[in-house]
């Protein structure tokens, strides 16, 4: 337009055809060139960053979903059980039988490395555990020869995976350098063999001297249920509280000052959350300590500004002539919103609620205080109900736990949990995906 | 039209009634259940931590009970909490890396908390570890450490700013590097130790505090001026674990970085470890304290709640028993140096002997 006007008011000056390209006209197109440039280096450098994101959590990750087992034949007879049974430490027990057993197998085979106890022992990881809970679940085997498939011991399992070789290993209570030529022995004789990580999807965590054990299934219940408390309460009560604000409230100062609460609130970190959840569910209200429960209260708290603003944005984005619609034809104000604007408005605040249920998902931060961080190892709750009382883990929290651990197994660990967290959140985008096709409604 | 809007209603109602449906029921949930806790929680010391959760887990697989909650979070913040209150909402067990404090005790014993058992599980070594492909530092007196991190340092016989650049500086026989070193934050048990085994037997051996005390400062304030470290950069506190320094010293090749002695052995293909005034550490030469710098490590019981919640004594007694702690148990294994007193803590939990009341 200005261009236009220019030329006409001086024609003399810039007579130009229009049909070539002046020199402004080829500026402007530069600077658009320019900005679309800037715009995919944008992307790129977001892309690439993704990139490396994923390639460097699929490296580390996928490992923690392959285990090394030592697969062996095993009968327990009702004598050994009963006087395993009898001892302080019954796992040791159960594990000193499986080892003797092991050693008489390969003094049978005859390997041609020297077999002794002590070094089966560095090679397996905690198995009596593993043992007494099968024959405590099934009685019935007792006497039957049962194939096990137990650990093998961090550093073995290191060994298969490249994080131990023969050159960087020192010697130690742990592992020596000849006990690899017998892991060499066994893994020709088929004995010691990689196999799916089962346990790591299903169990719970285990103790810092057997990382072979630890799973993260455990927690991903606890998340579950924590996320069952958030969306349970902060969708109501924030779809209830925006509604209010946007279509019912009158605006004055009061109104105002909420509005602008509601915001500060979205902002303060979430370790705020935390200690209020200490001081006022625990310490106050005496709910269980490291219960998911608290845990889901904390993040309620922590979500509804979130899901409130949210929902007031897609509120205000229905069209008024919506609602004079509606009135016009009679409807109340009420029949008005919950007939016409809300199933509107339906998908907006779908996609808060997302939004807002992945940042509870990932947070530590609030746990770390009312107990969820640290050794939770409960395994999985008795019932429903429980799932909310019984302490647990969540699924953040417990990678925090063994990014912490000396052994390099639980390391691996973490960066495998890491993996199944955003498959989680995959999972949960994916229902939200879905619900929102459903609901969407075209105007 | 109307029917339409009203099925329509319905559903929307339909809807809100479950929502707040289930929201009743969890905090029907919640009032049920708040009176009953089943297991035995515990909370301290990051350098307990490992051994509890050993414990812990074995724990729950040999007994009936159910597996304690150990939380993490540091010796005082543990103490802290356990100092609240006697009843449910409180833990039971606090984890320590080092004794209890006499302001402690007050504290708890304000809240209602006076009966407190101390149980002594066994010995931490603290090491002095650097990159396994690093320079070669493999011997250290407490005078080095605290000449290359210490605040005020003697220099040609006068007390001066620490203004050392390398250690081959005030030690020929340590390589000519820079100064890196990685020590525990202040609000780890494991600094307390750090300042009282190195730091203070560092100032003393080199005089400086001599000089300190010369220069008219009393004893006090001397042992105090003692443990302040140079802020300059050449000393970096870790506020996190062991983890953290790990990390630190894989990317600075000449960094020195303070370990507990499980995590150290858990590690020896990344770390090199270096001997404290001629002695290297090991669990045999912490246990017989030839090794300078080590320390007890504890876990206090409320005794107020033994029999409140199901298994803690028997937790407690699980924990010292031969079997778990002593000289071949898993707590052993792992690199907990065992204490050779373990008899006496093990009778004193059986009869339930608590501070103060003489043992």
């Amino acid at each position: 337009m200005t261009d236009a006007s220019m030329q006409n008011a001086e024609p003399g000056r810039h007579s130009v055809s229009l049909m070539a390209t002046d020199e402004h006209t080829r500026k402007r197109a530069r600077a658009e060139k320019r900005f679309r440039a800037y715009g995919i280096v944008a992307i790129a450098t977001g892309l690439f960053f993704l990139v490396v994101l994923f390639t460097s959590i699929l490296k580390e990750g996928i490992p923690a979903f392959t285990r090394t087992v030592v697969s062996v034949d095993f009968t327990l007879t009702e004598q050994q059980r009963e006087e395993s049974e009898g001892v302080l430490l019954k796992t040791k027990a159960y594990s000193d039988l499986f080892i003797t057993a092991l050693k008489s197998k390969l003094d049978e085979r005859g390997l041609n490395t020297e077999v002794d106890e002590v070094a089966i022992e560095r090679l397996l990881g905690k198995v009596g555990g593993t043992i007494r809970t099968f024959y405590t679940q099934n009685p019935d085997k007792i006497g039957e020869q049962i194939e096990f498939d137990l650990a093998a011991s961090s550093r073995v399992d290191g060994y298969f995976k490249g994080r131990v070789s023969r050159d960087t290993i020192q010697d130690s209570r742990f592992l020596q350098k000849s006990d690899l030529e017998l892991v060499d022995a066994l893994e020709e004789a088929g004995i010691i063999k990689q196999a799916f990580n089962w346990p790591f999807i299903t169990g719970a965590d285990s103790g810092v001297d057997n990382p072979g054990g630890a799973g993260i299934g455990a927690s991903v219940i606890g998340s579950f249920f924590m996320m069952l408390v958030v969306l349970g309460l902060s969708l109501p009560i924030g779809v209830a509280a925006s509604i209010y604000l946007e279509e019912f409230a009158p605006r004055n100062r009061f109104t105002d000052l909420i509005e602008v609460n509601i915001s500060n609130l979205a902002a303060v970190p979430s370790i705020v959350f935390g200690i209020l959840g200490l001081a006022v569910f625990i310490q106050f209200m005496h709910l269980p300590q490291s219960a998911p429960l608290v845990g889901g209260l904390v993040l309620t708290l922590m979500t509804l500004p979130t899901i409130i603003i949210s929902t007031r944005a897609s509120l205000k984005a229905v069209p008024p002539s919506i609602r004079d619609a509606a009135l016009g034809v009679g409807a109340s104000k009420m029949q008005a919103v919950f007939h016409h604007v809300l199933p509107l408005a339906a998908p907006g605040i779908l996609t808060g609620t997302i939004i807002g249920l992945a940042q509870a998902l990932g947070e530590t931060a609030p746990l770390l205080l009312i107990g969820m961080v640290g050794f939770v190892a409960r395994g999985y709750p008795d019932g429903f109900l429980a799932g909310f009382t019984e302490p647990n883990s969540a699924m953040p929290a417990q990678i925090y736990t063994w990014a912490a651990r000396a052994d390099a197994g639980f390391y691996e660990k973490a960066w495998g949990g890491i993996i199944i967290l955003l498959m989680f959140l995959l999972t949960m985008n994916i229902i939200a995906i879905i619900l929102r096709r459903r609901f969407e409604r075209r105007w | 039209m109307g029917m339409i809007a009203k099925i329509f209603l319905k559903e929307t109602e339909m809807s809100f009634v479950k929502l707040s449906a289930s929201a009743l029921a969890i905090a029907a949930v919640s009032a049920t259940t708040a009176a009953a806790r089943d297991n035995v929680q515990v909370a301290g010391s990051s350098t307990v931590l490992p051994y509890a959760s050993i414990v812990a887990e074995l724990f729950g697989e040999n007994t009936d009970f159910p597996t304690p909650v150990v939380e993490s979070g540091g010796s005082s913040a543990g103490l802290k909490r356990f100092c609240e209150g006697v009843g449910e909402n409180t833990i039971d067990v606090a984890n320590a890396s080092r004794a209890i404090r006499e302001k402690e005790v007050k504290a708890c014993a304000e809240n209602g908390v006076t009966d407190i058992m101390e149980v002594r599980i066994g010995y931490d070594g603290i090491v002095f570890a650097s990159q396994q492909s690093g320079p070669e530092f493999t011997a250290f007196q407490p005078a080095d450490i605290y000449n290359a991190i210490g605040a005020k340092v003697m220099k040609d016989g006068a007390l001066a700013d620490n203004s050392y650049n390398s250690w081959a500086e005030f030690n020929g026989e340590l390589p000519d590097v820079e100064i890196a070193m990685f020590i525990p934050g202040t609000k780890h048990g494991t600094r307390e130790v750090f300042e009282d085994k190195v730091l203070l037997a560092g100032c003393e051996s080199t005089g400086a505090m001599e000089a300190m005390i010369a220069g008219g400062m009393s004893e006090d304030d001397a042992e105090d001026a003692c443990l302040d470290v140079r802020t300059d950069g050449k000393s970096v506190d870790i506020d996190g674990d062991y983890t953290e320094t790990l990390a630190r010293i894989d990317t600075n090749k000449n960094g020195i970085g303070v370990f507990g002695l499980a995590f150290y052995e858990n590690n020896t293909d990344k770390l090199k470890v270096a001997t404290m005034g001629g002695v290297a550490p090991s669990t045999e030469t912490i246990a017989s304290g030839e090794y300078p710098v080590s320390r007890p490590l504890f876990f206090y019981v409320k005794k107020a709640h033994i029999g409140v919640i199901p298994g803690l004594k028997e937790y407690a007694q699980f924990f010292t028993a031969d079997e778990i702690a002593g000289g071949s148990g898993p707590l052993a294994n792992y690199g907990l140096v065992a204490d050779p007193e373990l008899k006496e803590t093990q009778d004193e939990i059986a009869n339930e002997v608590t501070l103060g009341s003489g043992s």
